[in-house]
């Protein structure tokens, strides 16, 4: 049956072009490329990579991006989680949050780099009042040379993705019935659910928490924008070796891509050692047994937190907006001198093919990944059980580095003599596109009530027409959800695009990333917003196309 | 329907890393119903998951099932002739009531449109055809369920517990009209419950099963 | 090894499908040929300006050729070298992704030396007389290198600085001006990281005026003594930095970060590669018309830019076309023109009929804008080799400090 060929497929799918990628950043590290007249193993790309001045400054800075933006991230999360009591205002927050899941990270960079510039929209909103400056402080905020900005702008990201994927796990721990149990023990709340649902919860967020780590430490759009520039992060020196007319810079970009998957790879050991210690502490903490002391503060901190990374976030697109629109303004002015519609008249013309190709590239890879998730998934359903070994792979493309492999993709492709189409970008896609179909659809495909089947069964329907009729429709909600996620992975990507297109093929974020460059504020507004408004027109339909269709089913509307 | 079905268990046991959960010997008649009791965790439901064909991998199960004198137990589930009626109602919320009788009817049925309104109009709802099954009444949607049963044809019927969520007076006109349906369609039944009431309702033989 | 199978089977494909190179002898065969084509022009794209002007030219040579220009947007010119390396490397000699480059410099020399470029091709197009090559031999050299006519010049572009009138009331007049000024008036300049190619140019340019004698700076860096002809920039740079936008830890990334620096008030003091730029970017709302240009009173740097043709291009013909419509009076006016770009024309202006040089007289350069006679003297760009060099030198001196 083809069906039972289809896990084994997406294994291929996803492993082989990381391990093929991977293996092809090996040789070259290690002198061994043939076409570049490396004919013979050594060490010199090595000691070349640690000859370049600020490497260790590169690294380290690398190495604290993926550890402190993934604590502070699940931090701000779990104390949130904590927190929340379900009251209106908790509500809000969530709702708020969502939305952000689909915010491509290059576009949440600008705006954090448009609010907190020294230029930025903060500053004038108090200056001169509050501070007096008539013009910009000299501070070093944005791509400051330890990477705090960069670890600013990712958590802004993460924390979404963090909330969403602990949202989805909770209901498995049944987490009242234990908030209730402790809270009859007489412990306040907040200190209740970090004392008997969080230790619960983490293993079921590890993976993910595992993929924020190896994301922040090796990301590169994020950092072309926020991060530091003498020198950058490892993940942009890669990539500036990569693209050096100096061919023989391969290797040294080569040794570097290894380089960053061991640094990923140690940053990912230290945080399962922080884990032990964590949990070694926390087991300490709860057999203490304190109930009250410190509940008000957590509670604050909890909403407080996360108050602060969403509204910033949704503040930065605002001043997009407003940069996409604004004729001259001069710090410390807090609303441009004008408003005008000329950069978007100008970019207007240029918008039409890389909005093509950004969905195409976007439908395709979803499209895909969405057959090959369901037919893995019905699979699942059929021979009655998980193929619980091979799940780990899924993970692959989440947890090693996207410059890692990428380049020696490229390297492969460029043997093969593939020419850069949109065939081989939507294939760089999917490698992204298709885990995270994957994990948005699985729960809600594992978890629905088996007595569907077991009677649509007993009524005779085959096992093609029980999917067709019966589980499709009934998960409509949830497919289309997971649409959603595959079509703004695919359009946040900008590495894969840029790699696997050769700059030929542009989507609306390698423009936009392209532009980070140039600096002009308006015109970044302006495809930053672009980039922005997309991922959301998809969330939009895959939630009001089953209301709509379902608006005489009221049995389908409570499973929105 | 008004064939003659007959089901027999022979010798079925089902067993659970090597501890016996439940054995069984019986023959089912046409328009019979067979009571199994017993409290949870005695192997009922594992029973109805085995005969109905979804019985997880992890259980062993020995012993035959023969349906009108076919060994069924190595069928799947759609190909058993075995109709399966839930707790619940379980009409499908994506589909109109109509619909969901449609559902039941096997797939060569020619004169499908008919027989539904024939359906609807013998519950007494011939205008609801289009209706959210979600709109129904507790009462209808259990007749809807059972119609939708009996418009798949099946030779033999599970019943796990049909009754035990409806409220006191609805549950007794519920038992008399299911029993009734049944034997009139001459099905050999299997009636799982924990409840007496069921059992004397049913009318047949009672099996009492043990922890 | 492994590879050579494959190989054997591009080769196999390239011969089938060999065609002989257009003889740009034949104008019109190349015109011809040159219908239809889709031409991939990789060119630096950090600008929009210049993506505006690049889409007006996709449009025009549409019309008027039947050419598809697509603009491949690169953040630097070196990833189209890279490609084209890699495309040998990878036994592509036929069909490759490249089929014009916006080029200059360390970049056209690299791709020289390597034979990595067609030609030679320049000289014959219909407009290349319009430059006047006897009288300019700048056309001729780039960066030193002669030539060869294996590009065609299209940009000429000289350094000047801008500053804020309404916060600086004197500006410098040389480098040791510029080090009081920013000593006195810490913060308000930087210039573009190394080895953005403004930047690059701040420091060839220190080089240049603090060095006693340039005449080694035209030769290849082997031939002198590197840390004593670069010790005085050294000194120079040690010095200015601690004065610099954000002291110097961090640097704008190219010429577009730097203006809007200069927009958000930031900076004082900024410079540009164009000298139309301050006036163009006052009309598009980026920097406050109290911006004006000047240059140091030792002369600028400044160069040629030009348009090259990869050995292995699918497309000759289509690219040679585009060039020479690059090179025609309409297409240089336009683009000298600062509100659409503000880039330097390569014609020699005595060599144009009276409407053509009316299309230039015309153009309104801008309030910002030096006339051509206070631009000053010319400094030549120095050999290639010495922007290696310095690029490294630069990058070991104030990278991760």
């Amino acid at each position: 049956m083809i069906l039972r060929l289809v896990p084994p497929l997406i294994v291929l799918l996803l492993a082989g072009p990381i391990l093929a990628g991977l293996l092809m950043a090996l040789l070259p590290a290690f002198g061994y490329l043939p076409a570049l007249g490396g004919d013979s193993l050594s060490l010199a790309p090595w000691r070349q990579l640690f000859d370049q001045p600020g490497i260790w400054r590169s690294m380290a800075v690398s190495f604290a991006s993926g550890l402190a933006t993934t604590a502070v991230s699940l931090a701000i999360v779990l104390l949130f989680l904590a927190a929340a009591s379900g009251s209106r205002l908790d509500r809000w927050i969530r709702r708020l949050v969502s939305p952000l899941l689909s915010l491509p990270h290059a576009a949440a960079a600008f705006g954090l780099a448009f609010l907190i510039a020294p230029s930025g929209l903060l500053l004038r909103l108090v200056s001169p009042g509050l501070t007096g400056w008539e013009r910009p402080p000299d501070l070093l905020i944005v791509q400051d040379p330890w990477g705090l900005s960069l670890m600013a702008g990712l958590i802004l990201k993460e924390v979404p993705f963090l909330l969403l994927m602990s949202l989805a796990a909770l209901p498995q721990l049944d987490p009242q019935r234990r908030l209730a149990m402790a809270r009859s023990l007489g412990y306040r709340p907040t200190l209740a659910w970090f004392k008997v649902v969080a230790p619960a919860l983490y293993p079921l967020i590890r993976l993910p928490v595992y993929a924020v780590i190896a994301y922040a430490s090796s990301v590169v759009d994020v950092a072309l924008i926020l991060g530091p520039t003498l020198p950058p992060v490892l993940s942009v020196s890669i990539l500036q070796w990569f693209n050096d007319p100096d061919l023989d810079r391969r290797f040294l970009a080569s040794a570097g891509a290894i380089l960053q998957l061991g640094l990923t790879a140690s940053a990912l050991l230290t945080w399962w050692g922080l884990e032990r210690l964590g949990a070694w502490l926390m087991r300490g903490w709860i057999a203490r047994g304190g109930r009250r002391r410190g509940e008000v503060p957590l509670r604050l901190a909890g909403r407080g937190l996360i108050l602060l990374t969403t509204l910033t976030a949704f503040v930065g697109l605002a001043s997009l907006a407003l940069n996409s629109v604004a004729a001259f303004w001069r710090f410390p002015e807090a609303w441009p001198q004008g408003l005008t519609l000329q950069h978007w008249l100008r970019v207007l013309p240029q918008l039409a093919d890389p909005l093509a190709s950004t969905a195409l590239i976007a439908l395709g890879a979803t499209l895909l990944a969405l057959v090959l998730v369901l037919a893995a998934l019905e699979n699942e359903q059929r021979i009655g059980h998980r193929p619980s070994r091979a799940l780990w792979l899924l993970y692959l493309p989440l947890i090693v580095p996207q410059i890692a492999f990428l380049f020696g993709l490229v390297v492969v492709m460029e043997y093969l003599g593939t020419r850069p189409h949109h065939g081989l970008v939507i294939f760089g896609h999917l490698l992204f596109v298709l885990p995270y179909v994957y994990l948005s659809l699985a729960e809600a495909y594992r978890r629905l009530d088996p007595r569907w089947s077991q009677l649509a069964r007993t009524l005779g329907a085959s096992p093609g027409s029980l999917f067709w009729r019966v589980r499709l429709p009934l998960l409509l909600a949830p497919i289309l959800t997971a649409s959603a996620v595959g079509l703004a992975v695919s359009i946040g990507q900008y590495l894969p695009t840029q790699l696997l297109g050769a700059g030929r093929i542009t989507t609306v974020t390698t423009e936009a990333v392209a532009l980070a460059a140039g600096g002009n504020r308006r015109i970044i507004g302006v495809w930053a917003l672009v980039q922005a408004s997309l991922p959301l027109v998809g969330f939009t339909l895959a939630v009001g196309l089953p209301r709509l269709l379902w608006s005489h089913r009221r049995g389908m509307r409570d499973t929105l | 329907m008004t064939q003659t079905h007959h089901l027999a268990l022979h010798d079925v046991s089902i067993a659970l890393d090597g501890a016996l959960l439940v054995a069984l010997d019986a023959r089912i008649g046409p328009g019979e119903v067979l009571t199994v009791m017993g409290p949870s965790g005695s192997g009922k439901s594992t029973l109805l998951a085995y005969l109905a064909g979804f019985l997880d991998e992890a259980f062993a199960a020995s012993g035959q099932v023969i349906l009108d004198g076919v060994a069924i137990q190595g069928l799947p589930a759609e190909r058993r002739g075995i109709g399966l009626l839930f707790q619940d109602p379980l009409l499908f919320p994506h589909l109109s009531v109509a619909d969901n009788l449609r559902f039941g009817l096997p797939r060569h049925r020619r004169d499908k449109r008919a027989r539904v309104e024939a359906a609807l109009a013998h519950l007494g709802l011939a205008d609801f055809g289009d209706r959210d099954p979600a709109t129904l009444s507790g009462g209808q949607k259990a007749r809807v369920a059972l119609m939708r049963l009996l418009l798949s044809e099946p030779r033999a019927v599970l019943l796990d517990e049909p009754f035990s969520k409806l409220d006191t007076q609805l549950r007794q006109e519920m038992r008399d009209w299911v029993f009734e349906h049944l034997r009139e369609a001459g099905l050999p039944s299997l009636l799982v419950t924990h409840d007496h009431q069921d059992a004397e309702a049913a009318g047949g033989r009672l099996i009492e099963l043990s922890v | 090894m492994f590879r050579s199978p494959l190989l054997l089977a591009l080769g196999l494909v390239g011969l089938t499908s060999a065609q002989a190179a257009p003889d740009p002898h034949d104008w019109e065969a190349v015109l011809d040929e040159a219908r239809g084509q889709q031409v991939f022009w990789y060119a630096w794209a950090g600008e929009e300006r210049i993506n505006d002007y690049i889409q007006w030219t996709a449009d025009r040579v549409a019309e008027r050729y039947d050419i598809t220009l697509t603009h491949v947007k690169l953040g630097d010119t070196a990833e189209a070298v890279s490609r084209v390396l890699a495309e040998r490397q990878a036994g592509n000699d036929e069909r490759g992704n490249v089929d014009l480059i916006w080029i200059n410099g360390e970049n056209f020399a690299t791709m020289k030396a390597n034979d990595l470029l067609f030609g030679p091709w320049s000289e014959q197009l219909p407009h290349y007389p319009l430059t006047d090559p006897e009288n300019s031999p700048a056309v001729r050299y780039d960066w030193t290198i002669p030539v060869d006519g294996l590009e065609a010049p299209w940009s000429s572009s000289q350094v000047v600085f801008y500053y804020d009138t309404a916060l600086v009331d004197d500006h410098p007049r040389s480098m040791p001006e510029l080090l009081d000024w920013a000593r006195a008036n810490p913060g308000d300049f930087t210039y573009a990281r190394v080895p953005n190619f403004l930047g690059n140019a701040f420091i060839t340019q220190a080089m240049l005026e603090l060095a006693e004698e340039t005449a080694p700076f035209y030769a290849p860096v082997e031939e002198s003594d590197f840390d004593a002809l670069t010790a005085p920039l050294w000194e120079f740079l040690d010095a200015l930095h601690p004065h610099l936008w954000r002291g110097g830890r961090a640097f704008p990334a190219n010429s577009a970060e730097l203006r809007r620096l200069m927009g958000d008030g930031e900076i004082a003091i900024g410079l540009s590669f164009s000298t139309t730029e301050a006036s163009g970017a006052i009309a598009n709302f980026e920097l406050p018309e109290t911006v004006r240009t000047y240059v140091h009173d030792g002369g600028m740097i400044g160069n040629l830019s030009f348009l090259a043709i990869p050995y292995n291009a699918q497309h000759k013909a289509g690219a040679m076309v585009v060039a020479d419509f690059l090179l025609s009076p309409e297409a240089q006016a336009r683009k000298q023109d600062p509100v659409i770009w503000g880039s330097g024309t390569v014609l020699a202006m005595e060599r144009l009929e009276e409407d053509e040089r009316a299309r230039f007289a015309q153009i309104d350069l801008g309030i910002a804008t030096l006339p051509p006679e206070a631009l000053g003297e010319l400094l030549g760009q120095p050999h290639p080799s010495w922007v290696d060099a310095l690029e490294a030198a630069w990058q070991r001196r104030y990278v991760g400090q």
